[in-house]
């Protein structure tokens, strides 16, 4: 997650099976708890927290996949750039 | 094992705004196992500090990661002999013995604490570490049915539980155990509420902190 | 049991009256006059007044300055110590400085812990506990030495006691560990309030068949309600005290401008009623704050006069 906005991603979403259905018992719970951490790292260096997300989706629920992207696009269009980026290309 | 807590970024930033070139210097032992120090917590750590850098318009910082086998043991910081002295500072996200034997081998190069060591204890559940041990060099388990009043009681009282044990919990805290309450549970467990009646005597806390730097010299070992 | 130091409180008990003492916490402040005053409203009526020990972990004047006030002022200090704030160099240092007032009671704690009070963030000490610090005043008395094995020159003449609470749990220790701070040296034993007198009772039938109260005078803590309110706290908020529910129930069932007068009954009926059981030998009135009201109590539980003792 972090690579990638260190690359100037300008958000990371991570997607995990429904809550209970993990193939791995907790493993999308781990994910979650991971997301909220980098939020928080991103939030204490100035980067927005938000640009990390974590969502939880059946594997055949295609609309919602496609709701949450939207969301995703919404939310990182209000953000604007990763500053990340900026940087790189003024280099 | 040594359980130790990360550090706030923001503290880690205060100590290092102003170096150029840091190496993020991880634990592969206890601070692995209590996520606060090990290599992914390097890699984030690292991450973090290059995304400070850029945020703040500072072009040439560099911020490198690697994390070692342990920081205790000289063979292992050995590995960073010929690299240490190129960064202005170094982060160590060791427990507080890692930090302080990296700062003695590598006299001068900044070494900062990247945790705050906390106490010796076990994993009661993910992301729940509690204390068990205070390392008090005169070990008592025997007669306390394996539960240490130094470590556990708030009071550390050797002739417990005090007045405020209550529902077999502690008066500081309504969550915590009250460590007596425990002893005389395991004591009854194992037959030895016998042990219970023994008035104990007073500690001689010599060998604990109160009796100056400590040191464990084995001459069947030493070479 | 026959007295065995110059303490009043130890030889009106040894004689086989009922002992009474009460408390006197030591101000937020220098001013002695607040000492004094405080003293003064148990004149007459007490045979030692406790001083306690930075109470609460809140700081105050010291309880052993305090003891001194009261010692000047011809009264009997219980000099109350707490296992938190000293070690055992400073403990043994304290109780010779009392000695050399004449302080003949010490009283034995752990002490708050230091969380509760007004410097959370303070370190704790606890080099002893309780029980330790009764058998180090005892080893001090008895065969005039400090821990270390030096000699002392004028060993204190100290009554030792210790507290004790019958209500705390586990219950089925709470015997076995009288036992120990006997052992370990405690002369006398104030308990903490009672409220739960079938509970108390079954401490002392128990304390009783292990030869207990022959061996220690045990002193029965009381303290009035001031209103249904305080009822409340002490049942809910305070670790380890036992109020039960039917107590609570008599003072909320009070009307408020009676409150006072209902708690005051209580204490003087659990007085009246445990001065009849055996093996109480006295009675510790902690009259938190309300200190005006001791004299009243005393008298309505049929314990004035207090005896006069060489």
């Amino acid at each position: 997650m972090l690579r990638a906005l260190e690359k100037g991603a300008d958000g990371v979403c991570i997607i995990g099976c429904m809550e209970g259905e993990c193939q791995f018992k907790t493993g999308n719970l781990r994910a979650r708890k991971r997301v909220e951490q980098v939020q928080r790292l991103l939030n204490s260096i100035g980067l927005d927290g938000e640009r990390a997300q974590m969502y939880n989706l059946s594997s055949s629920d295609a609309p919602l996949f496609a709701r949450y992207a939207e969301e995703m696009d919404e939310r990182i269009r209000g953000l604007g750039p990763n500053p990340m980026k900026k940087k790189k290309n003024a280099a | 094992m040594i359980v130790a807590d990360k550090k706030p970024v923001e503290e880690i930033i205060e100590y290092v705004k102003d170096c150029r070139k840091v190496l993020v210097l991880g634990c592969n032992e206890c601070v692995t196992v209590c996520e606060a120090g090990g290599k992914k917590e390097a890699g984030m750590l690292a991450s973090a500090l290059r995304m400070y850098y850029a945020n703040q318009g500072i072009e040439d910082a560099q911020v490198d990661e690697r994390t070692l086998e342990r920081q205790c043991d000289h063979e292992y910081l050995e590995e960073i002999r010929d690299i240490a002295d190129q960064y202005d500072a170094i982060v160590s996200i060791a427990c507080g013995v890692g930090v302080q034997f990296t700062a003695e081998k590598y006299h001068n190069t900044t070494v900062y604490p990247g945790v705050n060591t906390c106490f010796l204890g076990a994993t009661e559940q993910r992301g729940l570490w509690t204390e068990r041990c205070q390392a008090c060099g005169q070990c008592i388990l025997a007669y306390t049915g394996g539960i240490c009043p130094v470590s556990r009681c708030a009071k550390r009282l050797f002739n417990g539980p005090c007045g405020g044990s209550s529902d077999g919990k502690c008066e500081i805290n309504k969550e915590l155990d009250c460590a007596w309450q425990l002893i005389i549970d395991r004591l009854k467990a194992i037959d030895r509420l016998d042990l219970y009646e023994k008035l104990f005597d007073i500690k001689d806390w010599s060998t604990d902190r109160a009796g100056g730097p400590r040191k464990v010299q084995r001459e069947d070992v030493q070479i | 049991m026959s007295a065995k130091t110059p303490s009043k409180l130890e030889k009106i008990m040894a004689a086989g009256h009922l002992g009474v003492t009460s408390e006197c916490g030591p101000p937020r402040g220098s001013d002695p006059e607040v000492i004094k005053e405080k003293a003064e409203l148990l004149r007459g009526c007490v045979d030692a007044i406790n001083v306690t020990d930075n109470q609460t972990s809140v700081v105050r004047t010291s309880s052993l300055a305090t003891c001194i006030h009261l010692k000047m002022m011809g009264m009997e200090p219980v000099l109350q110590m707490v296992t938190r704030d000293r070690n055992r160099i400073a403990l043994q240092s304290d109780i010779l400085g009392a000695a050399s007032f004449d302080i003949h009671n010490v009283l034995c704690l752990s002490g708050d812990h230091q969380s509760f009070g007004d410097h959370p963030q303070g370190q704790n000490v606890h080099d002893l506990d309780s029980m330790q610090l009764a058998w180090t005043v005892r080893k001090m008395r008895d065969e005039g030495r400090f821990l270390g094995g030096d000699e002392i020159k004028r060993p204190p003449q100290m009554f030792v006691g210790a507290a004790a609470n019958p209500f705390a749990d586990p219950f089925e220790i709470r015997v076995p560990r009288l036992a120990k701070k006997i052992e370990a040296g405690a002369e006398f034993i104030q308990t903490q309030c009672i409220y739960n007198i079938d509970k108390f009772e079954e401490w002392i039938r128990q304390a009783r068949d292990r030869g207990l109260t022959e061996k220690c005078y045990i002193m029965a803590g009381v303290t009035p309600f001031k209103s249904a309110g305080m009822a409340k706290y002490m049942k809910n908020r305070v670790p380890g005290m036992d109020v039960p529910d039917e107590v609570v129930k008599r003072m909320s069932d009070t009307p408020k401008e009676k409150q006072a007068e209902e708690g005051l009954n209580i204490c003087v009926e659990t007085i009246q009623r445990l001065k009849e059981l055996e093996g109480v030998s006295g009675f510790h009135i902690m009259a938190i704050e309300w200190e005006k009201k001791v004299p009243e109590i005393v008298e309505r539980a049929g314990l004035l006069p207090r005896p006069e003792v060489e």
